[in-house]
């Protein structure tokens, strides 16, 4: 294996792991703020127990996420140094600035939220939850707008083999940001509702802490709806976006061979790149066109109106796109489910429901993981879009002996941490919200 | 000058700044951890000073994420050169980070395994606080550099004489920092160990600090000629002779302050010595890294110093904030782990 390779597999390693915190500390974050807001408008004591839960999870989260995307700034100069060297004028500064506006808010405020209930006032208690929710979201945006500006690279132009920033709005809202950044944090949102609703249900099933387990349903649940219709709408405009803006991708994840008018949307199949075939492929003709156009008849490009040295691989890109996709419907069709449900006030009494919940927690960090394959191997060739091929970017100095031991170590250490904070996670799910404090004696 | 040259200088002393502002704030958490098994003994013990950091050390390593994010984007070559070419030592801080990183939470939870996670705990923070002063130290008597502006030495080529006793004295700092940090926070049989500690350490620290001042002198050209540097020294040195009778007299606040002034000098002195270089370069070629060639475009550092100008006012404010919340000393019956 080249160097290369290794480095990017150290890389997918290292962003796939740390990709399953920081979208569990979106939902998370957003339900302990509505649920405080809840307690400091009604003083609801199982509200502040529910919060008190949850925080405590958001800190164990927070903190393998932490010592997770450390490695990642890390890797841009360890085993990314050609391309520090490229973008550093454009890329540095938006990791620069998620520190400075984003990061020290969201951890600052933390230590208040998991270490701070007794010695704050409660309206400073609810402005650290929103601060760590704002915080945390804020840090989203910077990562995105980095990692978004290597999608559709705009506001720079290259002088002397190096990107030079010349516009900076340009370059931050690029023609992917804002839809990624949405869809992004619309993924978050139900990795963590999903999560916060799964555990209640669990509660419910084994008839424990029933009250916080009712009020983080009545909380997560109605959201979770909305946000799982939405994104699908969402997840729609960011395919626009690619194939308007990246063609070859979106070619790639339907494994659409040929550009054709009447372009079919792939159900199923499984593309072979070797012989620019999809074995047992299943389509919709004419649908691809319509969704991308908004006419059945429009002409969608296919992988082979490009160079063969600027196609991306397929078989990847296709089938985590699909995967994805399907996650998103079955997100839908417990959210239609959800609503029913909600609408018969017979959510509690539902067992099979509540089952579903709980088994649906993990499939959202699928959909993440697979939704970032997609987005991230259908930019191949390319690290920066058009502009730096990944060939081309990895250290110079670094031998691949060197990048294999460290993958090594990665995936050992990595491993253990994932191991112990799971069952860390489950112990602390099990031992659930503190009792209520006995009521005082009456005088 | 020019509005570029300008703005290096300005990120020259930014970057300097932040790595000031992390030296002292984790600086005391890494300084926590180094003397972790001598300060205490008991469980008890142990709980307190995890207590004392408990709400903050997150915070505090945001100071070295920032610091790398500045450095990434004002002086991009910088962070290539370094980052790749000391490779496996930045592998082993990184390793040493993730370790600390989890290490509280889950020695608090994984009672099973909790002498591991103390281990991480301390190893994290020794591994660390050695190796960051071995890599600065590195990078101002200088590395060899090819006119790619590429490493061309080894790892054993890091551990020469003095960027070890850089890292030593960068050792002995965090722990001095550790010492007046505990002593602030505990009360009773604790604050009396973190005293005797602080007093333990003090002779190494002056023996390091002249060592290597006199180290760098000799073979940093130009080091005996900055002012800045003569009057950075004599701070360290006033502080650290102030820091005895300052401790005998009770006033814990005022020794933590003059073991941060330490770390202010520390970083005066590099910053004098080594301007207007990022990395000296050694070997035949002579070719070094400076804020001149390795710096990101005007634009680029002007938005950069927006943000900066934006931003850290509100972090300095808030986390002031925060620290007041949380002052005083740790009790047992407060929360933490």
């Amino acid at each position: 294996m080249t160097a290369v390779l290794l480095a990017r597999v150290q890389f997918a390693l290292a962003v796939g792991f740390h990709f399953l915190f920081p979208p569990l500390t979106f939902g998370l974050s957003l339900v302990i703020f509505l649920l405080e807001t809840v307690r400091i408008r009604s003083g609801n004591e199982v509200a502040r127990r529910a919060v008190d839960f949850l925080v405590r999870i958001l800190g164990l989260i927070f903190v393998v996420g932490t010592a997770t995307g450390i490695t990642l700034e890390f890797s841009f100069g360890t085993n990314w140094s050609q391309y520090a060297r490229f973008v550093g004028d454009i890329f540095g500064a938006p990791l620069a600035a998620e520190g400075v506006f984003a990061f020290f808010l969201e951890s600052v405020f933390l230590g208040v939220l998991v270490f701070g209930r007794a010695r704050v006032a409660p309206r400073v208690y609810w402005l650290s939850s929103f601060l760590v929710f704002f915080g945390a979201h804020l840090s989203g945006l910077w990562i995105i707008i980095a990692n978004s500006w290597m999608q559709t690279p705009a506001g720079f132009a290259v002088e002397g083999g190096r990107a030079v920033l010349t516009d900076f709005w340009a370059a931050a809202l690029n023609h992917s940001t804002v839809v990624r950044f949405v869809h992004t944090v619309a993924a978050g949102w139900i990795t963590g509702l999903l999560f916060v609703a799964g555990v209640a249900g669990f509660y419910l099933l084994k008839g424990r802490h029933s009250e916080e387990a009712g009020i983080m349903l009545r909380v997560a649940l109605p959201v979770f709806v909305v946000v799982s219709f939405a994104q699908a709408l969402l997840g729609h405009q960011h395919s626009v976006q690619v194939a308007r803006t990246q063609p070859e991708k979106l070619a790639a994840f339907e494994a659409l061979w040929q550009g054709q008018k009447h372009a079919p949307l792939a159900l199923f199949g499984l593309p072979m790149s070797a012989k620019e075939k999809t074995l047992l492929y299943v389509g919709i003709p004419g649908l691809l066109s319509w969704l991308v156009h908004g006419d059945a008849g429009a002409y969608v490009p296919g992988l082979a109106d490009f160079p063969p040295e600027e196609r991306p691989p397929v078989f990847l890109p296709f089938i985590s796109y699909h995967i994805m996709i399907a996650l998103g419907f079955v997100f839908v069709a417990l959210a239609a489910t959800a609503l029913v449900l909600l609408a018969l006030r017979r959510v509690h009494q539902t067992r099979w429901f509540l089952w579903a919940l709980l088994v649906a927690v993990p499939l959202p960090h699928l959909a993440n993981q697979f939704g970032w394959i997609a987005a991230e191997v259908g930019r191949q060739p390319w690290v920066v879009y058009r502009v730096l091929r990944t060939a081309d970017a990895a250290s110079v100095v670094v031998s691949t002996g060197q990048v294999l031991f460290t993958v090594i170590v990665f995936a050992a250490v990595y491993a253990l941490i994932f191991v112990v904070f799971l069952r860390i996670l489950v112990a602390l799910i099990k031992k659930g919200p503190a009792a209520p404090e006995p009521a005082p004696p009456l005088a | 000058m020019e509005t570029i040259d300008a703005l290096r200088v300005t990120w020259y002393l930014l970057i300097g700044l932040l790595f000031a502002g992390y030296s002292i704030l984790d600086g005391f958490d890494l300084g926590i951890g180094v003397l972790f098994p001598f300060l205490a003994k008991k469980e008890e013990e142990k709980r307190l000073l995890l207590r004392s950091i408990a709400p903050v050390w997150d915070g505090n390593e945001v100071w070295l994420l920032t610091a790398g994010g500045a450095l990434f984007a004002a002086f991009p070559q910088v962070y290539a050169t370094v980052f790749s070419g000391f490779y496996h030592a930045l592998m082993f801080v990184l390793w040493a980070l993730i370790f600390r990183a989890v290490s509280l939470e889950f020695r608090a939870h994984d009672q099973r395994r909790k002498r591991l996670w103390e281990f991480a705990f301390v190893a994290g923070s020794l591994i660390p606080a050695f190796l960051f002063g071995v890599a600065l130290g590195n990078v101002l008597v200088g590395v060899p550099l090819d006119e790619g502006m590429e490493y061309t030495g080894g790892l054993l080529t890091l551990l020469r004489p003095f960027p070890v006793v850089i890292g030593l004295l960068g050792l002995v700092a965090f722990a001095l920092q550790g010492s007046t940090y505990a002593a602030l926070k505990t009360e009773g049989e604790l604050q009396r160990r973190a005293v005797r500690m602080e007093r333990k350490v003090r002779f190494p620290f002056l023996l390091l600090f002249l060592i290597s001042g006199g180290a760098a002198f000799l073979s940093i050209p130009g080091a005996v000629g900055k002012p800045l540097a003569w009057v950075a020294a004599a701070v360290v040195l006033a502080a650290l002779a102030l820091l005895g009778p300052v401790l005998r007299k009770g006033r814990y606040q005022a020794a933590f302050w003059l073991s941060s002034t330490m770390f202010v000098g520390l970083w005066a002195i590099v910053g004098a010595i080594h301007f207007p270089h990022l990395v000296r370069g050694r070997g035949p070629g002579g070719f070094s890294l400076t804020i001149h060639n390795a710096s990101s475009g005007l634009l680029t550092l002007k938005v950069m110093t927006v943000i900066a100008l934006l931003g850290m006012p509100m972090v300095v404010a808030y986390t002031a904030y925060v620290y007041r919340v949380f002052r005083g000393k740790v009790s047992s019956e407060q929360e933490g782990y």
